[in-house]
Parts: structure tokens; sequence; C-alpha cells
């Protein structure tokens, strides 16, 4: 099957969190152009979601657990037509809707105010519970990063997610291998991810997060299992498609400047 | 004074009566149904109740996104571990959020008793009025109790709720007006003002009856709500009185005491003593002997009293 579609959408994408992280001088393009895929997929065909009516009832939700990452949902729902691109430029300026991490109140189709880590896995088991006490058929999507897995809150979740069976849930790890300070293994050991979901009672996935192909192979997948909630491992590069931030750590927190998004936009090739 | 109950037990009759008014009611625990008393709320409702197992981040997590998915949440635990371990899940997830839950929370203060320093909290009303929104509710009896709960169910938001372990006098009766942001004045008087909250409200009416012995005229307010704060009352009190003395089964630092001092300061200066938890942790033993060391007790209110009163 052709995914050129889906990867010219993450393209414009990631030309949307450059330009939003340049415009606010400061912001996670590492860890936001990493999930790029992975959002787009969810937005673009996963996820049965209406932009013109975004508390839709019996739609999916998409909880990003990893908030710091807010560039990538915010520059997602501008494409998918929540509201003007231009809006996001806004980024974490003074009593702006697009704060440094994303707030539920203020954002059209963001389900969850996120930022500190492990909450939105938390939440997201809620919300799948929700929804199974009242036969809904939306299910809940969350994003989570490899270092968020540190938090312990993230296994109080996973174990109750199997505990009580949510097969709605889907949590996706954004395994890009690095966090603020290096690598994941070098401050604090996460891996091997998979293993830890398998033992809890997750079915598990392991994909290539920049591949369209297995992303919706594993969305498929996921919908079959049943009884269990599905972790999908998807490998990914931090700053993935801009060469200079790629698979480098100290892309996690950083804005470019001037020439540094010229250069970013011309390597990414979207249209914005 | 007839009757003796512990707000805990008010809360799990209130939560059995309330499962059948509100089909969306949701009640979750981690692990301590049998103590919060959320039990009787199990009983009847067994596919509304959820035990979230000993982790109380997550139960607050869950809780939220439950309460966001539109349903009315009490979510129990000890208040330490719900108020103290679970403070930033609450902050952020239901605070920030203004998610629907009624964080009702259990055996607070020194009356946990023998269970000794580890579970008594005295920081949980402190921290909880700080999160911006968030109601904050200390019953001082069982029927306040189910008034107070019922009208938190009733509301959409968050709520903090203070309950007890140990039984205490019923002194309302099933009648009374009781409102969440009002505080009830129980005694009139004109000397002096005792703004108690929980289990030191009864404590503050035996000071003041002793006090009447002597010919001080005690008013007694019971202060259930801490947030938003009945600022009127006060100020009544700071105007009609000569001076103020707050009683709590917390510490002196950041709760009842506090929030009177910061309406006091603000609107008219005056008097105030405070009795609570001295800034130091508790210990094992029964909750009246701890309350007798620990400087909770009627006893403590008529000294702090009396010194208003001799000094003005």
């Amino acid at each position: 099957m052709d995914y050129r579609e889906f990867e010219q959408t993450a393209a414009n994408i990631r030309v949307g969190i450059v330009k939003a992280i340049h415009a606010a001088g400061s912001g996670h393009p590492g860890g936001s152009l990493s999930a790029a895929d992975i959002v787009t997929a969810l937005y673009f065909r996963e996820m049965k979601i209406d932009p013109k009516n975004p508390k839709m009832e019996g739609r999916d939700k998409f909880i990003l657990s990893k908030g710091h990452a807010g560039p990538v949902q915010y520059a997602a729902l501008a494409e998918r037509g929540y509201f003007p691109k231009i809006d996001i430029l806004q980024l974490r300026k003074l009593g702006n809707q697009f704060q440094g991490h994303p707030n539920m109140d203020k954002i059209p189709g963001v389900e969850m105010s996120t930022g500190s880590l492990g909450h939105g896995i938390s939440v997201a088991g809620g919300m799948a519970m929700a929804n199974k006490m009242d036969a809904k058929n939306g299910r809940i999507y969350v994003l989570l990063g490899d270092g968020e897995l540190q938090e312990g809150l993230v296994w109080e979740a996973v174990m109750s997610a199997a505990h009580y069976k949510l097969d709605n849930l889907v949590a996706i790890v954004d395994w890009n291998g690095l966090q603020i300070d290096g690598k994941n293994d070098d401050v604090m050991k996460v891996s091997p991810v998979g293993e830890k979901f398998t033992a809890f009672g997750w079915n598990v996935l392991n994909i290539d997060g920049h591949s369209f192909e297995e992303i919706f192979k594993a969305f498929e997948d996921a919908k079959d299992c049943k009884e269990k909630p599905t972790a999908i491992v998807a490998k990914t590069f931090k700053g993935r498609g801009v060469s200079f931030m790629e698979d480098n750590p100290n892309w996690h927190g950083k804005a470019p400047n001037d020439d540094e998004l010229a250069q970013a936009i011309r390597e990414l090739g979207g249209e914005w | 004074m007839a009757d003796k109950m512990a707000t805990r037990q008010a809360y799990g009759q209130v939560l059995a009566e309330l499962g059948s008014k509100y089909e969306s009611l949701v009640v979750m625990d981690a692990d301590l149904s049998k103590s919060t008393m959320t039990a009787d709320f199990k009983a009847v409702f067994p596919e509304r109740f959820f035990n979230m197992g000993i982790a109380e981040q997550n139960l607050y997590g869950a809780a939220a996104g439950l309460a966001l998915s539109g349903k009315i949440v009490c979510a129990s635990t000890f208040a330490m571990f719900a108020s103290g371990r679970a403070f930033e899940i609450i902050r952020n997830s239901i605070g920030y959020t203004k998610a629907n839950v009624k964080i009702c929370a259990t055996h607070a203060g020194i009356t946990v008793g023998e269970d000794g320093a580890s579970h008594q909290t005295f920081e949980d009303l402190a921290l909880m009025r700080t999160i911006p929104g968030m109601t904050v509710i200390n019953p001082s009896d069982g029927v306040s109790a189910k008034q107070l709960i019922r009208q938190a169910v009733a509301f959409n938001g968050p709520a903090y709720v203070r309950l007890g372990r140990a039984a205490v006098p019923v002194f309302y009766d099933e009648q009374a007006d009781i409102k969440i942001g009002k505080a009830n004045c129980v005694r009139q008087g004109k000397d002096v003002t005792v703004i108690a909250t929980g289990i030191m409200v009864s404590e503050a009416m035996i000071a003041a009856e002793k006090l009447a012995e002597d010919n001080i005229d005690v008013r007694v307010i019971d202060m259930h709500t801490i947030k938003p704060i009945d600022i009127n009352i006060i100020v009544k009190a700071a105007t009609e009185t000569k001076g103020i003395v707050t009683a709590e089964e917390h510490s002196v630092i950041g709760g009842l005491g506090a929030a009177v001092a910061e309406v006091v300061t603000t609107h008219l200066p005056c008097k105030i003593a405070m009795v609570g938890q001295q800034d130091t942790f508790g210990e094992s033993g029964k909750p009246e002997e701890l309350k007798v060391k620990y400087g909770m007790t009627a006893k403590e209110i008529i000294l702090a009293v009396k010194q208003i009163s001799a000094n003005s």
C-alpha cells in the first residue's frame, strides 16, 4: 500500500513543530519529531474523531502522556483542521491557548491536560474504565515517552489496566532512547520495555515507529486482542527528519535559531 | 451529646444512599475499603466500585479519567496517602482539570491512634487548600458529614473531605441547616470566639460550658468548610468579640488557624491563639491519650480563651 499521503502529512506536521518552537524560543523538538508519524497515523486514519465536533459522543481519545511533546499534538490538530495552523506560532506566549504543555480547557481536541509525566496513562486507564462501564466503543490511545517509563505511576497504571482487562486501551511508547541527561539506559535503565509490559499482562507489539505500514498494522492487531490492553513499543529516532537534531539528546529541549529553522524546513520538505 | 459515630461511618452510609440517587456515581479505593467504609457502597453497587490496590497515585489518576468521562467519583484512602503521597496527581490531574472527583480521605489526624506517626496526617488541610478551585471540607460529626458529603457530590468539581477514624459525639440534629462554605455558629457568646473544625468542635463546646462557670461567654463556630472559608462569620467574630481561638486536629501551620489568620489580617486584625498539633510528629497510643499529650482537648482551648480574655 502507498503511504506517501501520510508521509507528506507527517512532514507538514514536523514543519509546524519546528516553526512553533522557533517562534516560541523554547520547547521540545526532539521528542515531538520522534512521535510525528505515530501521531499522524492516529489523527489522520486510526481515530474516530470530528474536528467540527471535538466532543463527539463515542469518539476515540488521544492522551499525550509525554506532554512536553505538545507541539506535535498542536501541529497535528491544526493540520487536521481543529484550528488555523498559524495559531500555533503563539506557542508558549503569555495569554495564549498553546501552553508549554497541553491544556484541555484551552485547546479543542485535547482530551487531557498533561505535562507531569506518568499522569496521562493513569488518566487514560480511567477513561478506558468509563467506556467499558458505559459500553462505549471509543478507544483510548496514550503516547508515552521512554524516559517517562521511569515514573512509578506508569507501572501502577499498567498493573491496573491489565487487572481491569482494558482491551480498549492502547499505550504507544515512543522509544527514541534518549532523555534530557543522555541515553535512557545510562540515566536509568528502562529496557527491556516490551518484556516489562508482557510481565504485567499486556499484549505487546514491537514496531518501527516511523513505518506507517507497521503503525497501522499494530493498531489493527491491538483491536483483535481481547481482554488485554496493548502496548506498542515503537522504535523511533529523536529529532527524526532534521539531520542535525536526529538522535541527539541536545535537541531534547532547545529551540532552533533562524538558520537552523531554514535548514530544518528544507530537509523536511513539508508544506505549511 | 448522646450518640457517637465516626465521620467515616457516616460516609459509608451516605454513599450507599447516594448510589441510588446518582447512576453515574463511582466509588474507588486503595485496599482500605473496610476502613474507609467504601465497602458499604461496594456491597450494594459492586459494578460501580473499583479497588485500585495499594497504589494511591493511580487511584487519583484513574479517578480523574473516570470523572472526565462523565462520572461522579468518590475516591478514598487514608488522608495521609491521599493528600500526601498523591498530592501532585491531585494537583495536576484533578485540580488543574477541575475533574469531578471527591477525595474522601479518612483516618485523618491524631485520632488514628495506635498506627502512629506514619499514618497521622496534620498537613492535609494545608496541602489541599493551596490547590486552586479545591473545596476543602472537615465535618465535625456524623450528621454534618452526611449533609456535607451529599452537597459535595451534588456539585461539579473537585473537593477534599476530611474524615476521622474514631467515633465522635453527634451534636447536630438531622434538620440542622449545614451548607458548604457557610460556617455554623453552634453557641452564641460575646467575649471570645472559638473557631473549631472537625472533632475539635465538640471539644470547643465542652470548653465553652466550663468557661461559662467563670463568667466567660464563648462563641463557638463550626468551620466545617476550610475553603472557601466563611469570611463574614470570621470578620463578625473579630468585630464583636475580644479575640479568636482556632482549634483543629491538624498542624497549626497552614490549616484552619492559618486560614482564619489570613482573613483577619486582611480584614480586621485581632488577637488569635491556635490550638492544634504544634509542629511535631505524633506517635502510637489511644486516641484520647494522644489528644491529651499533643494538646488538642478542651483544656488547651480553655487556656487559650483565658489568655485572650485576660490580655484584652
